[in-house]
């Protein structure tokens, strides 16, 4: 499920506010297809923000975050053109990441 | 082949296997084990057990943002803002889902104690917010009424 993945990240005072926008189905396990049948589950598991190598959010989720998930956080003493990234990791192993550079306010 | 040269090489491939291992991982954040315990768990203490949490103190620094009614379970926004000092972790819980806990963020180099997330519920319930900051837990909840719930469906 390795689709694309939208951020943004810009300056709003002395902090970077960071937007993710990542396309997953997060099934719960809980919901059946047209035949009635139970869709498995399968979700992102952990996704970890890094600015300029570091990391700054580690994030552990459960099935119950929503479908194609938005991520918000603020990263302060960040600078425009510092380097900001994104990966995640679902309960199949299925990874993908991005990165952006931070835009001036 | 003798016997100390045996040794040798299973040494020298052990070490080879843990080499490229570590190859892998550069470059790579590596994350905080997942709580499954937690993230499984059916009831919100046993969720905040998993946590090392007892007896979190309420906290009005602590601010959910979240609709006081949400027509799709299946999309309900909340933010949380900790201006607790030295924030290190929030969890956010939707106390009457199948599995409370739905998530935890560990903050650190700068990052700020704020997440904005969406999350599932199934039902109207409280949404519970818990703050590690200096090693002590603070809580905050909000009340979410659900017109539809959003697991399954």
């Amino acid at each position: 499920m390795a689709e694309p993945m939208k951020i943004r990240a810009k300056m709003e005072g002395d902090a970077a506010d960071v937007k993710v926008l990542m396309s997953h189905p997060m099934e719960t396990g809980q919901r059946k297809n047209e035949k009635g049948e139970l869709v498995p589950v399968h979700f992102i598991q952990s996704v970890i923000a890094t600015h300029n190598g570091k990391t700054v959010l580690d994030a552990q989720w459960s099935q119950a975050i929503a479908r194609n998930p938005f991520l918000g956080f603020r990263v302060k003493g960040a600078k425009p053109g510092d380097k900001i990234t994104i990966s995640w990791i679902d309960n199949a192993g299925d990874k993908s990441s991005i990165d952006t550079t931070v835009a001036a306010s | 082949m003798n016997r100390s040269r045996r040794a040798f090489l299973k040494l020298a491939g052990t070490t080879g296997l843990a080499l490229s291992i570590g190859l892998i991982r550069v470059g790579q954040a590596i994350a905080a084990v997942w709580n499954k315990t937690g993230f499984e768990s059916k009831v919100t203490a046993d969720a905040l057990k998993t946590l090392g949490v007892s007896g979190a103190a309420p906290n009005k620094d602590i601010v959910i943002t979240a609709p006081d009614i949400a027509e799709n379970g299946a999309q309900v926004p909340v933010t949380v803002t900790s201006k607790i000092p030295n924030t290190q972790s929030i969890s956010v819980i939707a106390d009457k889902n199948p599995f409370p806990l739905t998530s935890t963020f560990d903050f650190s180099n700068g990052a700020e104690g704020y997440v904005s997330t969406k999350i599932k519920m199934g039902q109207t319930s409280n949404v519970i917010a818990v703050v590690k900051a200096d090693g002590k837990f603070f809580t905050a909840s909000k009340e979410v009424k659900v017109t539809i719930g959003g697991c399954g469906g």
